[in-house]
């Protein structure tokens, strides 16, 4: 294996059935939800319309537009592109994770600062793909910032405050500053 | 949107994706990362009773170098395979197509059989992996068998796997040291399919002649095609401008480009002759790093 997506940890055996339903476990945000889910139930309607957490948006509804992505085992995913069955055993981060208490996350902040959201419907995916990257390097290059960041679409403000925020939060983000 | 209903199973293992594949025939589909299948379902383009995910049968998802070659498990995600060094360094224009397909997100879910399964006209992997003698590994319930990529591709979406099968590993004969590859797509944004998409392998010899080389040209046809004539043209000739721009021009005439959103035919025609010796120039400086 040269993989390290912390498979091994998933619940390997197949989801329970109920009622033509499968009975999943998903950590959402650190809370584990056990729920009864349709297969054909996408991971974003579930987190939206079961879970009831609606920071995460729907954009395009067609894996373009990156409006959607949650982290799954620390990895950026598109939710409208992912069945709420195959996150079963997985740990899953949404937008609301990052402000637990109402105390922003740096990459909040940094948005906030340099103006990195205008309507800020897109604002929840890209914050979430650029938390990926900042979680293994926190002093991104720009290039690095705008592969981190090119699965999601930004029709307000453009580019450029979005990669100066997310190079901020990476200095916010470094160990020995705050 | 939303898919038609469909039942859902996971087996824990490879035998029983194989048991469910043989009775459930044509009604079932195979779930590997869902970055094609799952569109495909909220789209209705397909309607299967059944899904049958694969995503947790271990021992799928690997990459490794053999003594005769290098092994893909089918499940390895592409963003695995961009950031393998072993791929990189030996391995490169595999690396150039793990990096220009899709986007972050859909790299980190979807994966290399999956794609190949799927079997897009503009597949990165399909064409990529069409510029090696790749072998492909699919299993049944009665053993398992090797096709060769140049016969996997039958048509738009459909390829040689039986409906019990199941793609379980790629191979790739051993690189050499004086071997090169490149992949250049052509793209109009970040997630999209390919506009024009060549893949270069080729081997030279001690005197800068080619030993060897395969060429595959993505969104050409029906299926990711070999650009074979380009290919009889280079064998034998030494590696530079005048062979590499004969080559591409007879590239761009093989190709077989459909004018739609993404450019005229001549438009593609054009570009392929452009990424197929740009791609000839970056594969010959990789040989003999």
């Amino acid at each position: 294996m040269t993989t390290k997506r912390g498979k091994a940890r998933r619940a390997t055996r197949a989801p329970a059935k109920e009622n033509g339903g499968h009975v999943i476990t998903v950590t959402v945000n650190g809370t584990k939800y056990v729920r009864t889910v349709e297969p054909r139930v996408l991971l974003v309607d579930f987190i939206r319309d079961e879970l009831r957490l609606t920071g995460t948006h729907v954009g395009c509804d067609t894996s373009h537009c990156g409006a959607c992505t949650v982290l799954a085992d620390g990895h950026a995913v598109k939710s409208c592109t992912m069945l709420a069955v195959q996150a079963d055993g997985a740990e899953v981060t949404t937008i609301e994770a990052l402000a637990p208490k109402g105390r922003l996350h740096p990459l909040q902040e940094a948005f906030k600062e340099h103006h990195g959201l205008q309507c800020g419907y897109c604002t929840p995916g890209v914050v979430l793909a650029a938390l990926e990257l900042l979680q293994v390097e926190n002093a991104p290059t720009e290039e690095a910032i705008r592969t981190a960041i090119s699965g999601n679409i930004c029709r307000c403000t453009g580019y450029v405050n979005i990669v100066r925020a997310i190079s901020a939060a990476g200095d916010m983000m470094r160990p020995g500053r705050k | 949107m939303q898919a038609r209903s469909f039942d859902y199973v996971r087996p824990a293992t490879m035998a029983q994706a194989l048991k469910v594949l043989r009775e459930e025939g044509s009604r079932a589909k195979v779930l590997a990362g869902g970055q094609s299948l799952i569109p495909v379902l909220k789209l209705r383009l397909a309607e299967p009773k059944l899904l049958v995910d694969i995503g947790r049968i271990p021992g799928l998802a690997f990459i490794e170098e053999r003594r005769d070659g290098l092994r893909i498990g089918a499940m390895t995600r592409h963003r695995d395979l961009g950031l393998s060094k072993l791929v990189r360094d030996k391995y490169t224009l595999l690396s150039d197509a793990a990096a220009s397909l899709g986007d972050p997100q859909v790299r980190n879910l979807g994966t290399i059989g999956g794609s190949l399964a799927h079997a897009d006209p503009a597949s990165d992997w399909g064409t990529a992996l069409l510029a090696f003698e790749t072998d492909l590994v699919v299993r049944g319930q009665q053993g398992t068998r090797a096709i060769s990529i140049d016969k996997f591709f039958k048509d738009t979406f459909t390829t040689a796997l039986r409906p019990s099968e199941l793609l379980i590993e790629i191979r790739i004969p051993k690189a050499e040291r004086t071997d090169g590859g490149a992949y250049l797509k052509l793209k109009r944004k970040t997630g999209d399919f390919a506009t024009v998409g060549v893949a270069v392998q080729l081997g030279l010899d001690e005197k800068g002649t080619v030993a060897g080389v395969r060429i595959g040209l993505a969104a050409m046809g029906p299926t990711p095609m070999r650009a074979k004539k380009a290919e009889e043209i280079l064998v034998g000739r030494r590696a530079g401008p005048t062979a590499f721009a004969e080559a591409a021009k007879v590239a761009a005439e093989e190709a077989r480009p459909a004018s739609d959103l993404r450019g005229s035919a001549e438009f593609k025609r054009a570009m392929v002759e452009v990424y197929a010796r740009r791609a000839l120039e970056t594969a010959t400086k990789r040989a003999g790093r």
